[in-house]
């Protein structure tokens, strides 16, 4: 699929992609029946009946991997509840980013994140050639897998937006092309802020946006994905 | 041909209601025929809807006990999740509505127990929350705010857990001596009699409405939706009259105490959402908003109905 094709209609699926998918489908690692059923039987009932999950805009979410979800971030509800839209048999496409340090900081918290969120853990200090996050993503990306990143770099208080890390654009950069989804979600940082375990049932809503082909410099490129995210706060 | 009254109460209140909701049906239809300029989408989502409320409702009453008293606890944390998303709750309060979540089941509890500890029922929200409430929050060391935040949080939870439940218990009182009646037709009685009620004073209301009873509340109730709706409605509690322990002159009396225990329920909704500057509560039933928009007169109809048969049936 060639990137002109892909701006026209972004939604679209192209038959080289789908064919790339269903030989994917055919390795289905223990790991991935185990997250598919983590979600089939508790993240999706969890979402439904406790939280009342509202989605809009779900269709925008038919996109062809790979693209690049991004979503403001104020709790570990985001991750999860974003993950809970995709069918399960596409779950194992999609890789929430995450910060080694924090995901990474004992085997157990690692092999849990790997196997039920099927995280793609990224370096945020000691950046080497070998770790390079922006290396990382690209790797992903380039297997056919889509990848959900949150530009603020970590959760905020959840009343208001934090600026946007350059990360992105300079994945976005040396992957033009790649669709770009924006997410705005609502309430989540009330049900479970920061340093909390046990989440509130607040009703949490999850707004998607049209996906997008993003040009420009970098600073350009973050501001448009800032934008994207606001436009989608500000939505009634 | 057995006659209808020689069927069980609740076999022959389903027959009723699904008459009912046929003639609802057949009502729609003939009105989008004879008016087809005219939009009746909304009022066709609405009676949809009722026919997958009324036919979860039963399901839920007629199964099992633990069924219906799992439905009642649902119907309140629902309510409640709407209330309370609503309110500008403090980052300091979360500990406290986690409190509050918590005592949805535990309510239901009481009424779980066999037999069903009346006592505990009776005071847990009322007492032990009221206290308990407060002194959580205290442990999350923020004053700014406090006493709004205890008031509101215990308020919701007044209404819409310790008033809900209020049904479920009465799910579980055995049948009155001399009758058919059981805790299972007096919660269909006073569904039916207060539902019916919402949409006959909606009718009489959108089609003879004038005189606004609470413009600065909700404009659309009326005197004659009001008078319209509990009169007819008081009417039609006669025809169930079978699924209680009522005279016909009782039957009356008490239709009318839920009736307009129930306009007040809606009325006092109307308010929140005005305060809370919302049309609906939520969107969980199609045609007709929130749970809470759906429940709002119950919420007052049941310790009302309630406690009328307690303490005139029960020893």
């Amino acid at each position: 699929m060639n990137d002109e094709q892909r701006a026209v209609s972004p939604s679209g699926v192209s038959r080289s992609a789908s064919e790339g998918i269903a030989a994917k489908t055919m390795k289905l690692t223990l790991r991935n029946v185990v997250q598919m059923m983590f979600f089939a039987l508790a993240i999706k009932p969890f979402m439904a009946l406790f939280i009342g999950l509202r989605v809009r805009g779900r269709e925008h979410l038919r996109e062809t991997d790979p693209f690049i979800l991004i979503a403001n971030h104020s709790s570990h509800l985001d991750t999860m509840s974003l993950l809970s839209l995709f069918p399960l048999r596409r779950l194992r496409r999609i890789r929430p980013v995450a910060a080694a340090d924090y995901f990474e900081r004992n085997r157990f918290v690692s092999v849990l994140t790997k196997t039920l969120f099927n995280i793609l853990p990224i370096a945020r200090k000691n950046i080497t050639a070998e770790n390079n996050p922006i290396r990382r993503m690209r790797e992903a990306i380039e297997a056919g897998d889509s990848i959900l990143i949150f530009p603020e770099g970590t959760r905020g208080s959840g009343q208001e937006m934090g600026e946007f890390r350059s990360g992105v654009a300079h994945l976005i950069e040396k992957m033009p092309g790649v669709a770009i989804v924006p997410a705005y979600l609502v309430n989540m940082g009330r049900s479970l802020p920061k340093g909390e375990f046990i989440p509130v049932p607040f009703f949490c809503e999850i707004r998607i946006g049209a996906p997008r082909i993003l040009q420009g410099s970098r600073p350009e490129i973050t501001k448009a994905l800032e934008a994207a995210v606001h436009e989608l706060a500000e939505e009634e | 041909m057995t006659s209808i009254t020689n069927l069980s109460p609740l076999l022959q209140m389903g027959l009723l209601v699904l008459g009912v909701l046929v003639v609802a049906s057949v009502a729609v239809a003939v009105l989008q025929r004879a008016r087809p300029g005219k939009d009746f989408s909304e009022l066709a989502a609405r009676v949809r809807a009722w026919w997958i409320m009324a036919a979860v409702f039963f399901a839920a009453i007629v199964v099992s006990n633990r069924l219906s008293l799992g439905f009642f606890a649902l119907m309140s944390f629902w309510a409640l999740k709407e209330y309370v998303t609503l309110l500008k709750t403090r980052p300091a309060d979360h500990h406290a509505l986690v409190l509050t979540f918590l005592a949805v089941p535990i309510q239901y509890l009481w009424i779980g127990l066999d037999p069903p500890w009346y006592g505990m029922f009776i005071i847990f929200i009322p007492v032990y929350m009221l206290l308990a409430l407060p002194v959580r929050m205290v442990l999350s060391k923020e004053t700014k705010g406090f006493v709004e935040s205890a008031s509101q949080i215990h308020w919701g939870m007044m209404i819409f857990v310790f008033g809900l439940s209020h049904m479920a218990y009465l799910l579980t009182f055995p049948t009155i001596a001399d009758t058919a009646a059981n805790g299972r037709t007096l919660v269909l009685f006073l569904v039916f009699v207060v539902e019916m009620s919402d949409v006959l004073q909606y009718i009489w209301g959108k089609t003879l409405g004038r005189h606004k009873i609470i413009p600065a509340v909700s404009p659309n109730k009326t005197w004659e939706g009001f008078i319209g709706g509990i009169a007819s409605a008081m009417l039609l509690s006669l025809g169930i009259r079978f699924l209680t322990p009522f005279s016909i002159k009782e039957t009356l009396l008490v239709s009318f105490l839920i009736t307009v225990a129930g306009f007040c329920g809606g009325a006092v909704m109307s308010a929140v959402k005005r305060d809370f500057g919302v049309k609906d509560f939520g969107s969980v039933i199609p045609g007709h908003g929130g749970m809470l928009d759906r429940v709002d007169s119950l919420c007052y109809a049941a310790p009302v109905f309630f406690h009328y048969v307690r303490y005139f049936y029960t020893k």
